[in-house]
């Protein structure tokens, strides 16, 4: 048992320590760990996963991890398994901030950020693209994307309003299109 | 009390974390922006720092400005606050999980939601476009101005990269990080 949770511990630290740019470049990475290696799930399981962690709110390694550790070893196994997920860029970020305090100021380091922010946005670029493409394409598509964008940017709507909004807008629309399909469907 | 306060807005966060990191951008940047903790620029700083070390955003945003604000309790008070939301609600959906996926309500809600978090990086997009490209806002002087165009170009240059010959992120990072470097000393920028 105690075995067990430390193995979940350092499996888990050993996959946050290397997860560069969230939570899906980690995939192929716990899927050689904690499928292929140590046998916890299989990895069709871990498409399941993915999507359960996407439809919950939480960084997806935290899900994954948290989900894999209660399946193993219960409760603790969860504990451990999330705690060493976050374990290496907790060490990471808190040592970083200190080392940025006192160079922060650097003149070279402010022309480094002064690239790197041109691009960062390169990169969210990206990220803008390939969340698009998951989006049905379809009215209520469009329109939240509109209205999300416009409520935050222009309006500066708290942005947890206007995720419930979007969500209780996409549950009404699916449930009213469902019941027009099959009337007599009870759920 | 500080400590609680920390805790209490990343638990916020946490609960409300979608579609990954650039997508909580504005968010964060409300609530960061809203205790005085962070400015833009320096957010936008930090998720280069987040990107090119490992773990989520919506992590290391929390340790980072944790410690900045309070130290190391400040750190674990916000990097505990951010991680239980999802902690909690993976345990409660351990047994049933997947059967979840399947539920209508929960397509619903997610047809709701991906657009949603398509809205809010644009908006992350635009705000991190203007510290990049238009810090002192938007005027025919930027026309002139050097720092713009350096920019630009760099942008310009990482988008080829990234979607043409899919350049690694870190790699986009690091290589604007050195053009930087080297226009900032070159051309004697204002810091």
């Amino acid at each position: 048992m105690f075995h067990q949770i430390l193995s979940l511990f350092l499996t888990f630290m050993k996959i946050g320590g290397f997860t560069f740019g969230g939570g899906y470049a980690m995939i192929p990475l716990m899927e050689r760990e904690a499928a292929e290696k140590r046998h916890w799930i299989q990895s069709s399981d871990l498409l399941d996963i993915v999507a359960v962690a996407e439809s919950t709110p939480g960084p997806i390694a935290i899900n994954a991890a948290t989900l894999i550790g209660y399946r193993v070893a219960g409760v603790l196994g969860a504990v451990a398994a999330t705690l060493g997920v976050v374990f290496p860029s907790f060490v990471i970020l808190f040592g970083l901030s200190f080392v940025l305090s006192q160079f922060g100021s650097l003149r070279a380091v402010r022309y480094a950020f002064f690239g790197v922010r041109a691009g960062v946005l390169t990169l969210m670029l990206k990220a803008l693209f390939s969340m698009y493409k998951k989006v049905p394409k379809n009215a209520l598509g469009y329109c939240l994307i509109a209205l999300s964008f416009i409520a935050v940017t222009v309006f500066h709507f708290e942005v947890i309003g206007v995720l419930l909004f979007c969500a209780v807008a996409g549950l009404c629309v699916t449930l009213i299109r469902r019941q027009k399909e099959n009337p007599h469907d009870p759920s | 009390m500080i400590l609680l306060e920390l805790f209490l807005t990343f638990l916020k966060i946490g609960a409300f974390t979608f579609g990954g990191g650039y997508a909580m951008l504005p968010l964060i940047q409300q609530e960061v922006s809203a205790h005085g903790w962070m400015d833009k620029t320096a957010l936008v700083d930090f998720l280069a720092i987040s990107e090119s070390t490992p773990g989520p955003f919506a992590v290391n945003a929390a340790t980072y400005i944790g410690t900045t604000v309070g130290g190391l309790p400040g750190a674990v008070c916000a990097t505990l606050g951010v991680v239980l939301p999802s902690f909690v609600i993976m345990l409660i959906l351990a047994k049933i999980f997947s059967s979840f996926c399947q539920k209508q309500a929960v397509k619903g809600v997610m047809c709701g939601l991906r657009p949603a978090v398509v809205g809010l990086i644009a908006s992350a997009v635009l705000s991190v476009g203007q510290s990049a490209l238009l810090p002192s806002g938007i005027s025919f002087s930027v026309l002139l101005s050097l720092p713009f165009w350096i920019s630009l170009l760099i942008f310009l240059i990482m988008s080829l990269l990234i979607f043409l010959k899919k350049v690694h992120p870190i790699m986009v990072i690091v290589l604007s990080a050195g053009l930087g470097l080297i226009a900032g000393y070159a051309f004697n920028l204002p810091t």
